[in-house]
């Protein structure tokens, strides 16, 4: 039995190994190329190492300015999600109410809509309400594409509060907004991050909704911007390309890790997505 | 002291959210509805007509749509249906009898597959299929017959990048099903002399049943709305060979500027995707 469980255990390491060695060439060609002078389209180990690929993009125009765009509308697009959907999430998880269900059934079915269909029409009404090309007509469309799932989200965290904290916070004579804020959030804080990383990240990784929603170059987020390095210069200059891929998805990794660690290693929207 | 309060007070915090909906959301559903019906050019005339169904009859005997169709079902049973869901389940049934740091990289290198931003990972899939990329290198080194991936095989192409972006989701969902499955059942089943195979497919795969039901349709909505990916890879190309619905609704809005046209498309996509919605709503009936 042991040796078996062995050999068993030996098998799937190799397999799942073989796996990750697959899913790695790529991740490995935008690293290894970032810091390769002579960097080109395949894997290779560098014939030399360099920072000379950062240091030509780590200028205004190719990385700070499309950074400060990205980070303009993702975070404006977050901060109004996270805050409309908690609004939203505390009477649908502390009040009874017959509207409730349809409401949630309705943000549920949301979730799932293909937002990507939409775009041309969503082009058209804002080229109508001279919304397009702003940056606030662009943020209001990510909070909007985004609130649905993190409604859901919300309220099913604030359903883990227990509601006795919040009575008891009544019976001294707080306010529903003031046990909202001073005692529920506090109380699911990681929820809460859960919430505000998936947002962000999904809004920092869109390419789609700013593509089309925008299109004075100076505005134009890292996601959109990054299409530059091809067509317009002929050559492409892979290692730059590669060096601002990295810096562009840095911070993502950087916060889903944070999450993930902060859930102690599980993952929240797995279950999340199951109800 | 008891809170009663007007039910108006009540509902007072979800109106942001809802104002915020009906105007970036339902609005443009709305108004998809409408123009979906009428003649809307990109330039030129303020006042669009209304046609009727034209659009829908046109896009029913337009070639380029069905091919559109065509290649949309190809990509999406490929690489959602087919690809990251088998491999999703696959890794996750691998990863509990792995060892704990094999699990951990195997993990890490899919999930940061899955968080990198989806231009940045075409980019990465673009170098790996272009003729003088990393798939040919390989090829080479193993001595079987090279090809221009994104020339010959587009479709199959963006697929495995799909595969490669979007397996972990299912990974996660799978892994998330698995340890949920009682030890004492499958150690029953492996003590009556069951196999690995016939306990999968006669307990594990039964026991997750409404799991795989909601990865599916969750993957196959994510799949069918895939467009960055996509774009940067072929921009649809070459010809139309890997145009799927969501690029070719963009030309037709953009390079051909027939935004009533691209419109009716955007509405027929929109209901195949409410479609899946409505059935993965009564998936999870029993839990909302």
């Amino acid at each position: 039995m042991p040796r078996k469980r062995t050999s068993r255990r030996l098998a799937a390491d190799l397999s799942l190994l073989v796996v990750a060695v697959a899913f790695a060439l790529p991740l490995a060609w935008v690293v290894l190329s970032s810091v390769d002078p002579h960097a080109g389209l395949r894997v290779r180990v560098p014939d030399g190492f360099t920072l000379g690929n950062f240091d030509a993009i780590l200028t205004p125009d190719i990385t700070y300015t499309p950074l400060l765009n990205s980070l303009i509308l993702c975070g404006g697009g977050t901060a109004l999600t996270v805050v409309c959907a908690a609004l939203a999430a505390y009477p649908l998880s502390r009040f009874r109410s017959r509207l409730n269900r349809p409401f949630l059934l309705t943000i549920l079915f949301a979730t799932s809509l293909p937002i990507t269909a939409i775009m041309v029409p969503v082009y058209a009404l804002f080229v109508r309400v001279n919304l397009i090309d702003t940056l606030q007509g662009t943020i209001f469309f990510f909070a909007a594409s985004q609130l649905p799932f993190a409604i859901w989200l919300m309220k099913n965290f604030m359903d883990g509060v227990p509601k006795e904290l919040e009575e008891a916070a009544w019976t001294d004579g707080a306010s529903s907004p003031q046990s909202l804020v001073r005692i529920v959030l506090p109380l699911m804080g990681p929820g809460l991050a859960v919430v505000t990383v998936f947002s962000f990240v999904m809004m920092w990784g869109n390419f789609f909704v700013p593509f089309m929603l925008l299109l004075s170059p100076d505005q134009m987020p890292a996601s959109v911007s990054i299409n530059d390095f091809f067509g317009n210069r002929g050559m492409v200059a892979y290692g730059q390309l590669a060096a601002f891929s990295v810096i562009y998805s840095t911070p993502v990794i950087l916060l889903y890790v944070l999450v993930a660690r902060r859930l102690g290693g599980g993952f929240a929207l797995g279950g999340a997505v199951k109800g | 002291m008891r809170h009663h309060r007007p039910r108006i007070t009540r509902a007072l915090p979800l109106s942001p959210a809802v104002v915020l909906l009906l105007l970036f959301l339902a609005g443009p559903i709305a108004y998809c509805v409408y123009i979906a019906f009428t003649d809307l050019q990109l330039t030129g005339q303020a006042h669009a007509s209304f046609v009727g169904f034209a659009n829908f009859r046109h896009a029913f005997q337009d070639a380029e749509f069905r091919n559109a169709v065509w290649l949309t079902l190809v990509f999406t049973v490929l690489s959602s249906l087919i690809g990251q869901n088998t491999l999703g389940l696959a890794l996750a049934a691998l990863m509990k009898r792995a060892s704990k740091p094999v699990r951990t990289l195997t993990g890490g290198v899919v999930i940061t597959a899955w968080v990198l931003p989806e231009v940045v990972a075409g980019f990465l899939l673009y170098a790996f299929f272009r003729r003088e990329g990393t798939l040919n290198a390989l090829l080479e080194w193993l001595h079987l017959p090279r090809q221009n991936w994104l020339f010959t095989l587009p479709v199959l192409a963006v697929s495995f990048a799909n595969v490669w972006r979007g397996t972990a989701f299912s990974m996660l969902v799978y892994s998330a099903a698995l340890d949920e499955i009682p030890s004492e059942i499958t150690e029953a089943a492996e003590v009556d002399g069951a196999g690995g195979w016939r306990r999968m497919w006669h307990i594990t795969l039964p026991m997750i049943r409404r799991s795989i039901g909601t990865n599916l349709m969750l993957n196959t909505l994510q799949t069918l709305s895939v467009f960055g990916l996509i774009w940067v890879m072929t921009r649809g190309g070459p010809g139309n060979k890997s145009q799927t619905l969501p690029l070719f609704m963009y030309e037709q809005a953009f390079q051909n500027s027939m935004i009533g046209y691209a419109t009716a498309v955007a509405l027929l996509l929109l209901l195949v995707g409410s479609l899946f919605s409505v059935v993965y709503l009564r998936l999870l009936r029993t839990e909302v």
